[in-house]
């Protein structure tokens, strides 16, 4: 092995970031691995004979992005994996730091692109917690029905980018249309059909108008018959289940261990949703199951997403039902935005408009807060930190990509090149949330 | 060999010209297919219905720049394309389009055939090999892991026909199923085919030397132009050409629907010209037919697994296939 290593260690043998790439192979070469070595029996064999470094991504078509992981096969299987992150880095925390609380909005939308009405939530309540902002009842109503949309959503491309990767390019495109009726939605109710920035600190942007909540309800309608429709087409799919059964099995112990979080947690049989055991917006009013499967392998994971799919219809029309009427914003100008009207007719909705724009929400100094949602990937927090001043002093993300991609390695030492894609595909990163 | 040789000529520069062009349609008939699959119009720009896609498609790999891995093999690099596509020409010269309308009447048609679409094995095993990218190996690898386990279970289901027939020659295969279609006198083998036929031309579910998603293009990953229009050529003349062999071998070939109950109504009034146009035709209904299987399987169904295709192959069809060979052999024995 030794003969390897040194193979790296001379610099120019990359052509482009030398240091980092020498660095990341020669941790592959020195990562202890828990598999049998290629000819394991103690016969010393030839290594060339059998074993090849390969370098998957980051420009890679199954790895949802920018992910790239540099892996050891022996054959077709993967020896060991090194996984090496940061291709889509923006230093958004940093960001943050420099801009008012309003005013980071848009940037939460860049980091799930999947599901943003999710970010955009988690940050406004952390920030409403930070500064101490009663939201109205309806803002919270409709901002839980627009994140049980975003869930859908997200899992739609998770299911469709899922089974594409395993060879179905069809389901990708069925699963677009259901996705394109949650644009549609968005679209009415934020003017936004992908990056929606529609919730604001204190309430919403706008309210939601009543063709808006007809699609909601005609979609909420509609949409569990696709979902039967899928578990038609896949439940009994003999090749879409073997190629899931079994593989990147993960213990309770070890998604635990890993903190991996989301539908990766309770796939392997930890009953744990943050909309349950610490409910923020309405969800302690609502009645929904948490999906929960105990073997902890891809077709474990495929199933809780496809049902959670369902528990979100169902908060949905929970949602539709007990929508209250009411303001959508606070009142305070101090914590949100004044309305249109005032600032449009009169002078001290201006001066406010103006104060909130150029200032914002500013939390008392010294004040920290830590709020965390159910995102569709998992736990998705916030911490923040203020010293009084309308930006943040510290700004910090957990997000559930990046927590989920730590269990990755594990999973895919041991498997085949075959289920690497499908693994990929049921750890579900977005590289724009993983690398921040 | 009935037919002058001019003639026969003739028919083998109209028979590749038809299988060229097949291929160019195929891509249209691929590209409109997966689009009603997915609830989309699919090409409609380029001509009417969008029907010269394939042209625009040909005009721009012709067009575009050549490029070769500096650490390829260049001779073996351009080789393989060359290869697919001689060898997939070569085999549609055995294919019997007609009552004594056939290139070449050999009498060892079947073994002919078997041999000609395992050499096809060696275009795609020398791409992946030359291109000297890993990903590229990779796919040649499985690819040619993938033929040979699945070429046994083919040979063995043609080996069934043979039994039945008592003859290799593909014309007798085809006039023996004269009164009954082998689909239905040997339908175990017809099943088989089938199935090897598609690992044979890899094809979904049996597409991994090419997985897309996991080996990015696999053997061809390297290639560009022309030469990989070359295998994409071969790719569809292939599955053009298994349609054909599946018709031929089980399908009754160019023989009209009960042939036999009519066939005097066409010799008595000396149409035997409207027989043969008639019998290219179901010819090539049947094989369009298969042809639109070939795509419709391929929009509908997930990938296999490299285990899971060694395991089809060799825990199921191979033992089936030797036990419906015996079983064919037995009951031919005592019934024959």
């Amino acid at each position: 092995m030794s003969t390897n290593v040194s193979q790296y260690a001379g610099e120019d043998y990359f052509r482009f970031w030398p240091r980092h790439n020498a660095a990341l192979f020669r941790r592959l070469e020195t990562k202890h691995s828990w598999l049998e070595p290629a000819g394991g029996d103690g016969v010393a064999t030839d290594v060339l004979e059998n074993e090849m470094v390969l370098n998957i991504g980051p420009q890679h078509p199954a790895t949802h992005g920018v992910l790239r992981c540099a892996v050891k096969l022996d054959g077709e299987i993967i020896e060991k994996c090194v996984l090496d992150i940061g291709y889509l880095h923006r230093g958004i925390e940093k960001l943050a730091e420099s801009k008012s609380y309003q005013e980071f909005m848009p940037y939460t939308d860049r980091m799930d692109y999947l599901a943003p009405y999710s970010t955009n939530v988690a940050w406004c309540l952390a920030v409403e917690k930070l500064a101490g902002i009663e939201v109205p009842d309806r803002a919270q109503w409709v901002r839980m029905m627009m994140v049980e949309l975003a869930r859908i959503s997200a899992h739609l491309l998770w299911m469709g980018v899922g089974l594409m990767d395993a060879g179905a390019v069809s389901v990708f495109l069925w699963a677009f249309q259901s996705r394109e009726d949650i644009y549609k939605i968005f679209d009415h109710v934020a003017g936004a059909r992908f990056t929606v920035s529609h919730s604001r600190i204190g309430g919403l942007a706008s309210d939601v108008s009543p063709e808006a909540l007809a699609l909601i309800a005609d979609f909420a309608d509609r949409f569990p018959a696709v979902i039967d429709g899928w578990e038609k087409l896949l439940n009994r799919n003999r090749i879409w289940i073997d190629r899931n059964a079994g593989i990147g099995v993960m213990s309770a112990d070890d998604v635990m261990g890993l903190g991996m979080t989301g539908p990766n947690l309770r796939g392997s049989g930890v009953e744990y949703d943050i909309r349950r055991f610490e409910p923020y917006l309405k969800y302690d009013e609502v009645d929904f199951v948490i999906p929960i499967r105990t073997e902890g392998d891809c077709l474990a994971r495929y199933f809780v997403r496809l049902r959670e799919m369902k528990e979100s219809v169902k908060i949905i029309r929970q949602c539709l039902e007990k929508l209250p009427a009411g303001p959508i914003r606070s009142d305070n100008a101090k914590h949100a935005y004044a309305s249109k009207d005032e600032v449009y007719y009169s002078m001290e909705g201006m001066i406010h408009d103006f104060m909130y724009t150029s200032e914002g929400v500013t939390p008392p100094r010294g004040a920290e807060v830590y709020h965390a949602i159910e995102a569709p990937k998992g736990e998705l927090g916030f911490f923040l930190q203020s010293d009084g001043t309308g930006n943040p002093w510290r700004c910090h993300m957990n997000s559930p990509s990046y927590s989920n991609l730590q269990g990755l390695e594990t999973m895919l030492e041991g498997a085949a090149m075959g289920d690497m894609v499908v693994l990929i595909g049921t750890v579900d990163p977005v590289m724009g949330e993983a690398d921040k | 060999m009935n037919l002058p040789l001019p003639l026969i000529a003739l028919i083998g520069f109209g028979v590749i010209n038809f299988f060229l062009l097949s291929a160019s349609v195929l891509v249209y008939a691929e590209r409109k297919v997966s689009a009603y699959i997915h609830n989309r119009p699919g090409p409609n720009r380029v001509g009417p219905f969008g029907l010269l896609q394939p042209f625009a498609d040909v005009v721009k790999l012709v067009f575009k720049e050549d490029i070769r891995p500096t650490v390829a093999n260049s001779f073996v690099h351009s080789f393989a394309p060359w290869l697919m596509v001689v060898v997939a020409m070569a085999t549609t010269a055995l294919l019997p389009l007609a009552r004594g309308v056939v290139i070449a009447d050999v009498g060892v048609g079947a073994l002919a055939l078997l041999a000609l679409t395992s050499i096809a094995v060696y275009g795609v095993t020398l791409a992946g090999w030359s291109s000297n990218s890993k990903y590229s190996l990779l796919g040649g690898l499985r690819s040619s892991a993938q033929m040979i386990s699945y070429e046994l279970s083919m040979g063995l289901a043609v080996v069934s026909v043979v039994l039945m027939t008592g003859s290799l020659r593909l014309t007798d295969i085809v006039e023996a199923q004269n009164a009954v279609w082998y689909v239905f006198s040997n339908p175990v083998g017809c099943i088989l085919f089938i199935v090897t036929a598609f690992a044979e031309t890899n094809r979904a579910p049996f597409d991994l030397p090419e997985a897309e998603q996991e080996l990015v293009g696999g053997y061809h990953t390297e290639y560009s132009g022309m030469k990989f229009g070359m295998f994409f050529l071969a790719e569809y003349v292939n599955l053009f050409i298994a349609s054909f062999v599946i018709v031929t071998l089980f399908f009754g070939g160019y023989l009209l629907p009960f042939e036999h109950l009519y066939v005097d109504f066409f010799v008595d009034r000396g149409l035997d010209w409207l027989l043969v146009i008639l019998q290219l035709l179901s010819l090539g209904l049947k094989a369009a037919f298969f042809a639109f299987v070939f795509i419709w399987v391929r929009w509908t169904l997930p990938r296999f697994k490299y285990s899971q295709l060694m395991q089809i192959g060799w825990k199921y069809l191979l033992p089936i296939a030797i036990g419906w060979v015996v079983i064919v052999a037995v009951v031919m024995a005592i019934f024959a």
